[in-house]
């Protein structure tokens, strides 16, 4: 875009006025494009629905509205220089899980087996509190490499937090997995913040230890293959997550954690052998566990042949068998190319957690091939400008931490999409920003709010270079 | 709520959401193409126009109108910044009143492939006025207007060549 227009006219002549725009005019458009899109897509579920524009559109606009405009000031003020894209395509997945959500709130039938009716209002108050936690990132977290110095205290945070959930007393056990602790009436998935923790563990380890990662290995058909004692830190990563596979039967968090630690790896040593290996042992893991464990045996069931488990679901026993992995193959069989246009499916047939882990099927229906696309490419570009983040940071940490927290943000939305779509086993994920889920919209902002501060610091104009005295005096002549 | 009117808001659901990502896209342009740069002319083309330009040197304010549409550009003001000389022959770069940054640093506007080149090496910007000035940057090997080495912000006539290690730069209308 025309970022040019800004440039200050007057030109003084120290060096400090070079530097890239800062780009928060592009910023706060697009910002104004998000809002607006989901504002429409509120006002034609209304008019799908009950043929009417619904009544609480101008609160909800404004709503929105005022949180973008609060996350923009913010970013204005405390990180100039950020990436314009991540907080209005944050903002548009937030703002179009909202109207989905409340779209389903409206369903007759989700009503009546109290799986919604009052979730938009929540969801709203959560990514208020989601942009609540953005803004204290972006005010207290001033510089990223501070959280350097806590990498191995974010490793005993993140090994709590996961084990949160196994404490007796706290943990929930909710449809088979135990990755939620329910608090004072709330229930917050431990998880979700755990995978930002974890990530400032691994690129602070592993921006000490790399060198040795990467030089120690001998070479064998092709692959460099790692020391035998350097390959502790990853069996000790896949170990933990096997147990969390084991004693929290949740398939999800443990792939999430395990390729997150592979993709840094990666990045940090520029070995492909650790993908190599990374694959292999989590294969490895999955059929060892799924070989014992009845709960993931019973989702790769669903996964191989959906239909029978829907035969069966309707034959009785809808509580172990389950009808959802085959009503959203059919939500998004007859959305088609274009979609039945928002509010005109049937997507609450899938009952149980339509309006969470499956709400990539309602917008499979409603808005088609076409729609879930765009949809995708979005979390494409929040993935994009994370490893552009990456790439433009001028330390190593920082690049390690945005490189593991964009890839774990893609790397959930592969295992939910996948898992929706029947390319991969369902496990018991959010889709970010899109989902219905406290716990999953804040630990997203904040993790937004985090990526923003990093691009900030990378696209920060480097500081001016120290007069040197003798400039006039000596030429360097080289040959 | 007629068919019509839900099929019709369906649709513009659908291009208002693709606008989106595309816009979206146009923003982080430069990332898939890098700096924008309006025009690699063919060497033999511009091996062609570099002596003409250099006897023109400095043209005094000529009556033509610049093509370019900035209003606030004086008449006879130049509108690209040409590399005549160097690995970068041929590079033009659209002058629209932003600061144009030389050096090896990666981050210029134009990044100089040039052994004798500084990371940093010297910028070019408009001034209250719209007159173009170069500064140097504190270069190691020094920049060059004409035939002197610059000390202070010095006014760049129209088509004077300014050299940077083995790089020359001019700017045209």
């Amino acid at each position: 875009m025309s970022s040019s227009t800004n440039t200050p006219t007057h030109h003084t002549s120290t060096i400090g006025s070079i530097g890239a725009p800062s780009r928060r005019n592009t910023e706060l458009a697009l910002l104004v494009f998000a809002v607006v899109i989901p504002v429409f897509a509120y006002a034609n579920v209304g008019l799908a629905i009950n043929d009417e524009v619904p009544a609480g559109l101008l609160s909800y606009g404004l709503g929105l509205g005022l949180l973008a405009g609060v996350g923009h000031l913010v970013v204005r003020k405390f990180a100039p220089y950020a990436d314009p894209l991540l907080l209005p395509l944050a903002t548009l997945l937030n703002g179009l899980g909202l109207v989905i959500i409340w779209r389903l709130d409206q369903s007759k039938l989700l009503q009546s087996i109290d799986q919604a009716g009052t979730a938009a209002p929540r969801q709203l108050l959560y990514t208020a509190l989601g942009i609540a936690l953005f803004v204290v990132v972006l005010i207290f977290l001033k510089d990223h490499r501070v959280l350097q110095r806590y990498t191995y205290i974010s490793m005993v945070g993140a090994l709590f937090l996961l084990l949160l959930p196994l404490v007796p007393g706290l943990g929930a056990n909710i449809y088979g997995a135990k990755i939620w602790i329910s608090v004072a009436g709330f229930s917050i998935q431990p998880g979700e913040f755990a995978k930002i923790v974890l990530a400032i563990f691994f690129a602070g380890y592993l921006m000490v230890k790399r060198d040795a990662l990467a030089l120690a290995s001998r070479r064998f058909m092709g692959l460099y293959l790692p020391r035998g004692r350097d390959l502790g830190p990853i069996l000790v990563v896949w170990f933990i997550s096997i147990l969390i596979l084991v004693f929290e039967t949740d398939l999800g968090t443990s792939l999430l954690f395990f390729g997150m630690f592979v993709i840094m790896l990666y990045v940090a040593t520029e070995r492909t052998s650790w993908i190599v290996f990374g694959l292999l042992m989590s294969a490895a893991g999955a059929v060892g566990v799924a070989s014992f464990e009845p709960h993931v045996q019973q989702r790769v069931q669903a996964w191989l042949d959906p239909m029978r488990e829907y035969k069966l679901s309707q034959a009785g026993a809808p509580g172990v068998h389950s009808e959802q992995a085959m009503q959203a193959l059919w939500a998004f069989g007859s959305g088609g190319t274009l979609g039945t246009g928002l509010g005109q499916g049937h997507s609450e047939l899938i009952r149980f957690a339509a309006n969470s882990d499956f709400i990539l099927a309602t917008f499979g229906e409603e808005l088609g091939l076409a729609g879930i696309m765009a949809i995708l490419l979005i979390y494409g570009l929040i993935v994009e400008r994370g490893i552009r983040t990456a790439l433009a940071a001028r330390d190593p940490f920082g690049k390690l931490l945005a490189v593991g927290l964009s890839g774990a943000f893609g790397l959930q939305v592969f295992v939910v999409a996948g898992g929706v779509m029947g390319l991969i086993p369902l496990t018991g994920m959010t889709m970010p920003f899109l989902a219905y889920g406290g716990s999953s919209v804040i630990a997203n902002w904040a993790l937004i709010g985090i990526l923003i501060r990093i691009s900030d610091t990378a696209r920060r104009p480097a500081p001016a270079p120290a007069p040197n005295p003798d400039a006039e005096m000596t030429q360097v002549v080289r040959p | 709520m007629s068919e019509l009117t839900l099929t019709v808001m369906r649709l513009g659901f659908l291009a208002v959401l693709w606008l989106f990502v595309i816009v979206a896209v146009q923003v982080i342009r430069s990332d898939l193409f890098g700096t924008r740069v309006t025009q690699r002319g063919s060497r033999r083309d511009a091996s062609r126009q570099q002596p003409a330009a250099r006897q023109a040197a400095p043209p005094p304010q000529r009556q033509q109108q610049p093509p370019s549409s900035g209003g606030r550009q004086r008449r006879g003001a130049p509108t690209k910044l040409v590399v005549s000389e160097g690995t970068l022959t041929g590079t033009t770069v659209a002058l629209q009143g932003q600061t144009i940054t030389l050096g090896r640093a990666h981050d210029s506007t134009i990044v100089l492939d040039d052994d004798y080149a500084s990371s940093r090496h010297a910028r070019i910007y408009p001034d209250r006025d719209g007159q173009w000035i170069v500064e140097d940057l504190g270069s190691t090997n020094g920049t060059y207007l004409d035939r002197s080495r610059l000390t202070t912000p010095t006014p760049v006539p129209l088509g004077a060549p300014i050299r940077i290690g083995k790089t020359v730069i001019e700017l045209r209308k």
